[in-house]
């Protein structure tokens, strides 16, 4: 087996055949055929949790700590027996968002805060590099193990051959090539990858098989059943106490601690959510994984225990623990079976460091590297028209970084910690994620400021209590780290205020986790979550109503502006096809048909969120989309009465989706009509009121004249004078008020033709010159030579001239009292000025005046004759052809009013 | 001793007419435009009774209403509001603010005075 060549062949041959079943899944599944819409594939996926700290490490624990190896498996058991919902919430959750990672989900949750989706991919790949490290140091060892063969070597100093010929460096190069083949052969909308699950699935099956393998070889081949290992082993009073806990408080706590710490891991790796929640085609999967993934873990771990300790009784001291699995084959000249065990372990690492790669670099590149590429204007993206090839790209360039900073790590610090240390520091780092992902799953009042200083002071803690620790033990930073900054007890990294007596683990994440869950609430609890991140809390927590994100798009955006959006991520082609199965959906034959309204604004952004992440395809539809302030109450309410029914298969999500649209327009329009009627009702109050006025006196007088036949003739005269004035006055208010109900409905006729203004003014000065001399009101003219022409109804301008003048004369003061009327012509319009010198207007007067039924003159002691209606009539007229009419007035300086209308096209003012 | 009406109303004619009726019943009549001078006219005229139009400048007849309400030298004065504004919701504010009795306009002029008459007890 000394040839390293067959190893090498033996690995590509097994890469070759993982590529083989992807790329027929995935074919499958371009077929419509899934093969992994199957509940089986899904809970074998699951098994990607088990690593090569499993299948190496796992024994290496045993061997230390007898059964303390358990917790990291009971946790997982726990959460899938007992937390299964939780899950089945987030998968729920995360499907109608379209969720494409961890970040995402959290950025999502907190109102799509690019800033929270950047830290937690930051933590992320701080937290969870080392345990990539760990995969490529287990697979370097391994095969150095084996090619060294039938000597019993340790790999004890890696660090020390030179690179190039550091196996490890080419594990992580061909696992770099490997994955960017894997997962980045398109973008997917859902950011979903078939073929890497299945061949996920079979790798769980491989690793299982393998290590099957050498625990029945080890069981009933070196030694006679399980019942003569333990036999021999109880004769050895070294080996005699791993069969049993130790019995101290601090031993249980620890227990404990392990155990609720793969409870959060499990769910919160990245590469655990990518498979359990991103990756699955269908929730009902969920029911098979809560027995099969824990049947599973119970079966990889039943041979743990006696390798462990046919390994401490065949090797003396000196071989690592963490090997045994395959030096014990070795020993016994079992290559082949040794053989098996290396791609048992190498399908472990490789299904880890895929899965788990291709998780972070869609975390990185959506919520870390293309936030700040589209925010930085000089390289012009926001004007690219395709940014698919981009995001493919970036996403590329991630997973050979990740894998090379696992690698430098490697080199690093890879011989600093046993690989169970480095394990847990990894499941310590992502247990920060706990509070944010299920405070938001529960509690509607978490806020965007209460994540982000969660995690931000959960990171710091356990960075401080267990990364910067595992630093200084490598000797990168001095020893007197330890004792604490200067040399102050208290702050000593592992036993924080005083704290002792438990791990180093158990110590860091109690303390880690306090400061996270206590700023989380604190910093919420300062403020009441704002529109937006109610309505993402409502999504979440609410029991998973599909689709209530399209209320935020209170407005809509045409397929014109969204197309080529989504084009410019998703790839041209793909993003049509996108938009023709949605217009499809809804029964429309062409895209360009598509209604311009929030139903389409949504699915462009789920669509978008798919390939760039919620919280960037938020910014992107917002600068095409003007956000509507959403109304909570109305979001509220209809998550109230739609949230009982839970559309389950994709058309009957489709259809809710577009009826919860339907049902905020017809919501809209019933409050429009709503105010409408009010206004209609106010009018028509109004409008009886102006009636009933004069019909009084009508009325009154009338009733007295015909009652008292005795009224002497003057008084008489004097009557029936009041009475006929009165009559007019009505009959001019209901002409007034159908010509203004007929101008704006739009039904009033027009007759337009080229009118010289000058003419209409100064015939309407004459029809009131009469007028003006009796009231004693002198009347001057300003007006050009050859008069200006503008576009217009001339009865219509005259109109509004008899109206502007009979104003003037009926407020200025009898006998003193001056009107002037002028005509200029300034670039391209005519401006009318009618200017008194009356009492003028108060400023908070001037708007009302052109109001219904509004009239000025209340400082006055008699009320002005007037029906209040033609100022609002005059200044319909004069929008009507494109002008307006306002006033200018100081209070005691009298006022001018003013209208503009644009000067006819070629018929301009001759001078 | 002849009863005192005091008319508040900002339509002309409408006064004209209500002045008319309560001095052919023999009563001493005084007239006002708005709100205010309404008050003004209440402490120096110190009418029996008063006909107040709601819709008027300054004060409007709810404003007036009140305000004579509130005065317990007032507490005899009996006030009659007229309205052009005959909906359920404003007649019963008017009775609410404490008038005796609200007619709508356009009113019978036989009936209001027969009213007036009956409510002085002449």
């Amino acid at each position: 087996m000394a040839q390293g060549w067959i190893l090498v062949l033996a690995s590509l041959l097994y890469l070759g055949i993982l590529f083989a079943i992807a790329y027929w899944a995935d074919r499958r599944s371009d077929a419509g055929r899934s093969v992994i819409d199957h509940p089986t594939v899904y809970a074998l996926s699951l098994g990607v949790y088990c690593t090569t700290w499993t299948f190496y490490g796992s024994v290496g624990r045993a061997a230390a700590t007898g059964i303390g190896f358990l917790p990291i498996y009971l946790g997982p058991t726990l959460m899938f027996a007992l937390g299964w919902f939780v899950l089945r919430k987030i998968v729920r959750v995360a499907k109608a968002n379209r969720i494409t990672s961890i970040a995402d989900f959290v950025a999502s949750r907190y109102g799509k805060s690019q800033l929270l989706g950047g830290l937690v991919t930051v933590i992320a790949v701080v937290g969870v590099i080392p345990y990539i490290a760990l995969q490529l140091k287990a697979v370097s060892n391994s095969f150095t193990i084996l090619a060294s063969s039938p000597d019993l070597v340790m790999p004890a100093r890696a660090a020390a051959a030179p690179m190039l010929q550091d196996s490890a460096f080419y594990v992580a190069i061909v696992l770099a090539a490997f994955t960017i083949l894997f997962g980045t052969r398109h973008l997917d909308a859902t950011e979903r990858h078939e073929g890497m699950v299945a061949a996920i699935a079979f790798e769980s099956v491989v690793k299982l098989l393998a290590f099957f393998a050498v625990g029945l070889y080890v069981t009933y081949g070196v030694f006679d059943g399980f019942g003569d290992i333990f036999g021999r082993a109880a004769e050895i009073p070294r080996l005699a106490k791993l069969a049993v806990a130790r019995d101290t408080a601090a031993a249980y706590g620890s227990w404990a601690a392990l155990t609720f710490l793969s409870m959060l891991s499990v769910m919160l790796l990245p590469r655990q959510f990518q498979i359990a929640v991103v990756e699955n085609v269908n929730e009902s999967h969920v029911a098979r994984s809560v027995w099969l993934f824990p049947l599973y873990l119970l079966l990889i771990n039943v041979f743990v225990l006696p390798i462990a300790v046919g390994g401490l009784m065949q090797f003396p001291e000196g071989v690592d623990a963490d090997t045994f699995v395959l030096t014990l084959p070795l020993a016994k000249g079992q290559e082949a079976i040794a053989l098996l065990v290396f791609i048992g372990g190498l399908s472990a690492a490789t299904g880890m460091v895929i899965v788990e790669t291709i998780a972070l670099s869609t975390m990185v590149c959506n919520d870390l590297v293309m936030p700040l590429l589209l925010r930085w204007k000089a390289l012009g993206l926001d004007r690219r028209p395709d940014l698919s090839g981009l995001l493919l790209e970036i996403r590329r360039w991630a997973i050979a970084v990740v894998l090379m900073l696992g690698y430098a790590y490697f080199r690093a610090a890879g011989e600093a910690y046993a690989l169970v240390a480095i394990g847990l520091i990894s499941f310590a780092a992502v247990a920060q994620f706990a509070p944010a992902v299920f405070g938001g799953l529960y509690w509607k009042d978490g806020t965007r400021e209460g994540a982000l200083a969660g995690l931000t002071a959960g990171f710091a803690v356990w960075a401080y209590t267990l990364l910067l620790p595992s630093f200084a033990k490598s000797g990168w930073l001095p020893a007197d780290f330890m004792a604490g900054p200067f040399g102050l007890e208290l702050l000593r990294p592992q036993q924080l205020f005083g704290l002792t007596g438990l791990d180093e683990i158990s110590h860091s994440l109690f303390w880690s986790l306090l400061a996270n869950i206590g700023c989380y609430v604190g910093f919420s609890l300062r403020r009441s979550p704002d529109a937006r991140e109610a309505g993402q809390a409502a999504v979440f927590v609410g029991s998973g109503n599909v689709g209530a994100g399209a209320l935020q798009w209170g407005a809509g955006a045409p397929v014109a502006e969204l197309l080529p959006l989504a084009g410019r991520f998703v790839g041209p082609d793909r993003a049509r096809e996108a938009f023709a199965r949605y217009a499809r959906s809804r029964g429309v034959r062409d895209v360009e048909d598509l209604p311009a309204d929030a139903g389409l604004v949504h699915f462009a952004e789920s669509l978008l969120a798919g390939a760039i992440g919620s919280a960037s395809a938020r910014v992107m539809v917002a600068s095409v989309v003007e956000e509507a302030p959403p109304d909570l109450d109305a979001i509220m309410n209809i998550l109230d009465e739609a949230s009982q029914v839970r559309a389950h298969s994709r058309e009957i999500e489709q259809k809710s989706r577009e009826l919860e649209a339907a049902t905020a327009e017809l919501r809209e329009a019933n409050e429009r009509l709503r105010e409408l009627d009010r206004m209609k009702d106010d009018f028509i109050s109004t409008v009886s009121h102006e009636l009933r006025t004069p019909l009084t006196s009508i009325r009154a007088f009338s009733e007295m004249l015909f009652e008292d036949p005795r009224i002497d003739l003057e008084e008489r005269k004097r009557f029936l004078g009041i009475i006929v004035n009165e009559t007019e006055r009505l009959t001019r208010l209901i002409n007034q008020i159908l010509d203004l109900a007929k101008l704006e409905s739009g039904r009033a006729e027009w007759t337009t033709s080229d009118v010289d203004l000058a003419e209409v003014v100064r015939e309407s000065c004459d029809a009131l010159s009469q007028l003006y001399r009796e009231k004693g009101v002198a009347l001057a003219t300003d007006l050009p030579a050859g008069g200006p022409v503008v576009q217009a109804d001339r009865d219509r301008l005259t109109q509004v001239m008899i109206n502007l003048l009979s104003n003037a004369v009926k407020f200025v003061a009898q006998g003193e009292g001056r009107v002037r009327v002028a005509v200029e012509c300034l670039r391209g319009e005519v401006r009318v000025t009618v200017a008194d010198n009356g009492p003028g207007i108060r400023p908070e007067d001037q708007d009302a005046i052109f109001e219904k039924f509004r009239q000025g003159g209340s400082v006055l002691t008699d009320k002005p004759v007037g029906t209040g209606l033609g100022l609002p009539i005059s200044r319909q007229i004069v929008e009507y052809f494109g002008g307006s009419l306002w006033v200018e007035s100081e209070p005691g300086a009298g006022a001018a009013f003013v209208f503009t209308l644009p000067l006819a096209e070629d018929g301009g003012a001759s001078e | 001793m002849t009863k005192k009406v005091l008319i508040v109303d900002d339509e002309p004619n409408i006064v004209i007419s209500l002045e008319y009726l309560m001095k052919k019943e023999g009563f001493e009549v005084a007239v006002a435009g708005d709100g205010e001078a309404a008050l003004q006219k209440v402490a120096s005229f110190a009418p029996d009774l008063v006909l107040l139009d709601v819709m008027m400048p300054k004060k409007s007849g709810y404003e007036v209403c009140a305000a004579l309400r509130g005065d317990p030298a007032q507490a005899a004065t009996k006030i009659i509001m007229l309205t052009a504004k005959g909906r359920d919701t404003e007649v019963a504010k008017g009775l609410a603010m404490g008038a005796d009795a609200y007619v709508t306009k356009p009113f019978s002029t036989k009936d209001l005075v027969a009213q007036v008459k009956a409510m002085l007890g002449a």
